[in-house]
């Protein structure tokens, strides 16, 4: 007869059953990662081995896949708008998110914090594409007028719809980091004499300082990967745009577009592909920085 | 009540109410200029609120309802429209000590920095460097000025809070069970400190240690549910000659 010390009773098995459940869903992630990462590079093996011109491809703002007697793969143009448009949209939007996020936290309370944030998820809820509907048939019109300019889509649309779009979610990390910095902190410094603004502006705002990092760079994560709001609203023409008023072509946009466009395996296709591996470098560099940051920020 | 130069804080028919709940009822007393007066009193008896009440954090709490008055110098605290300004002259020492994410000298210098009393960086390397003495803090310290104050260990965050109540040049010193997460000796080094500090402000000290009264405190009060027991000299009140049963028995140990 076992002894009670290595009797393997149901609690035990129930514990090895759960844990290797765990594992599982752990390492799936990891598994779909790989596997999508690989799919893509597969996709697009054929153009970076036979087609591609490094410096073309990065350095040209010239995109014509389609040419008959000679097709250049430039992207930077692409690249330009993209990253001009992300960096606009962060400007509007991180102001009045971080502001957004500091009211609902800090002051609001009852009634109007609960609307607020219900309001705020309901924001988020809005397909990309009806926000470039907003962008086709209100903001259009609206820059057009404002601004007398002849057109309205261009990096300056693209980056107010982005920033309407990323608010919510950046909001809300942003909500979080506050609320993770402990009463205790604010209690302390109030009863130093700390006004509300001291409180937040000496105390809480560093010590959100990596949540609030981490919600920045989501948003320049959603500024690189939107796609059909702004496909619609950046007027699509390759371009490297000069002023906020250009048009400009995302990289997202224009795989989106192109690809069902294309015969499967023809160099056309496996450059969308090579864009795809681009931008799946551009979204790890910008998670890896943002751990390096937050981890600098630990030790410091 | 008229004010008179000897007392510090006057407490006049205090009540706090959280919602419907009493947590303090009809409490008068006074506190005299450089003294420690002690609070005992075991949990729930209504002694933090009684702090809170002070300082008028009770701002923070929106469910928290003040009553009755505390005068401070003979001025009714509710007067005060700056009650930040009321805020600098009453330090404040939590259970828990609270190391601000900043360093050990922005720890000290944010009092002073808020205040806008800073002045030059020589000043202020002075200050911070009295406060952290004062708080017996410095030896251990002084070549870790840099690094982050919620890093030091619990006794040493203690003693940073110590520091940086001090270094808003407080009138009053409030603690409230501070030796609860500190080591014996640590708290016997701080309660040094407290001996020296007396001469300059006046200290309330919420204990949960009896002892840690008896030794300290000139006058001590007893908190029960809510209720002010009693308020003697604490020579009297630990010679057995209080005047009410329960708090002879608190005293002696027979519960709390």
């Amino acid at each position: 007869m076992a002894t009670a010390s290595d009797a393997r009773d149901k609690n035990w098995f129930i514990d090895k059953f759960f844990q290797s459940l765990m594992f599982v869903c752990g390492i799936s992630a990891i598994v779909f990662v790989v596997g999508i990462f690989l799919f893509v590079f597969k996709e697009g093996l054929g153009f970076i081995v036979n087609d591609l011109n490094v410096a073309e491809f990065f350095f040209s703002p010239k995109w014509r896949p389609t040419s008959l007697h000679q097709p250049t793969y430039g992207i930077l143009a692409m690249v330009a708008g993209t990253a001009a448009v992300t960096v606009l949209a962060m400007a509007i939007c991180l102001p009045f998110s971080i502001g957004a996020a500091i009211f609902i936290a800090e002051f609001a309370t009852g009634k109007t914090r609960e609307i607020l944030k219900i309001l705020i998820e309901f924001l988020a809820a809005i397909p990309s594409v009806v926000w470039g509907f907003i962008a086709l048939s209100i903001m259009n019109p609206l820059i057009i007028t404002t601004f007398e300019v002849p057109m309205g889509l261009g990096v300056l649309n693209s980056a107010l719809i982005l920033a309407l779009m990323a608010a919510p979610i950046v909001t809300s990390i942003a909500e979080d980091a506050f609320k993770a910095v402990p009463d205790t902190y604010r209690e302390a410094a109030e009863a130093l004499g700390a006004t509300r603004w001291q409180t937040i502006h000496k105390v809480v705002l560093p010590a959100a300082k990596n949540g609030l990092l981490s919600a920045g760079l989501l948003g320049v994560g959603r500024g690189f990967g939107e796609t059909m709001a702004i496909l619609m609203a950046s007027g699509h023409s390759i371009n490297i745009p000069t002023s906020v008023f250009d048009s400009f072509r995302a990289l997202t946009a224009t795989i989106a577009a192109e690809l069902g466009e294309t015969a499967v395996g023809s160099p056309h296709y496996q450059s969308l592909f090579a864009i795809g591996i681009f931008l799946f470098f551009i979204t790890f560099l910008i998670n890896m920085t943002a751990d390096f940051i937050v981890r600098g920020v630990k030790k410091g | 009540m008229v004010s008179t130069a000897h007392n510090k804080i006057e407490v006049q028919d205090l009540s706090i109410h959280y919602g419907a709940h009493k947590a303090l009822g009809n409490v008068s007393l006074t506190v005299r200029k450089n003294e420690i007066f002690g609070i005992i009193g075991p949990a729930n008896s209504g002694k933090t609120s009684f702090l809170n009440a002070v300082n008028r954090m009770d701002m923070m709490r929106p469910n928290m309802n003040v009553s009755g008055t505390v005068r401070i110098d003979g001025i009714e605290t509710r007067s005060w429209r700056n009650v930040y300004a009321l805020r600098r002259k009453i330090g404040v020492v939590f259970p828990l000590p609270v190391g601000l994410p900043l360093t050990v000298y922005d720890n000290v210098a944010l009092a002073p920095r808020l205040a806008g009393t800073a002045g030059s960086r020589a000043d202020l390397n002075e200050l911070v460097e009295r406060c952290l003495r004062r708080a017996a803090l410095w030896d251990e310290v002084k070549d870790r000025l840099t690094h982050l104050g919620s890093l030091l260990s619990g006794g040493q965050q203690q003693r940073l809070t110590i520091a940086r109540a001090l270094s808003q040049s407080p009138e009053i010193l409030m603690l409230d069970e501070f030796s609860i997460a500190v080591d014996p000796v640590t708290t016997m080094r701080i309660e040094d400190v407290l001996k020296e500090l007396k001469e300059e402000v006046t200290i309330i000290l919420v204990t949960n240690l009896v002892q840690q009264a008896n030794r300290l405190a000139d006058r001590t009060a007893f908190f029960l549910n809510g209720e002010c027991v009693e308020i003697d000299d604490t020579e009297t009140l630990f010679s057995g000659s209080a005047k009410d049963p329960r708090t002879n028995d608190y005293i002696g140990g027979k519960f709390g």
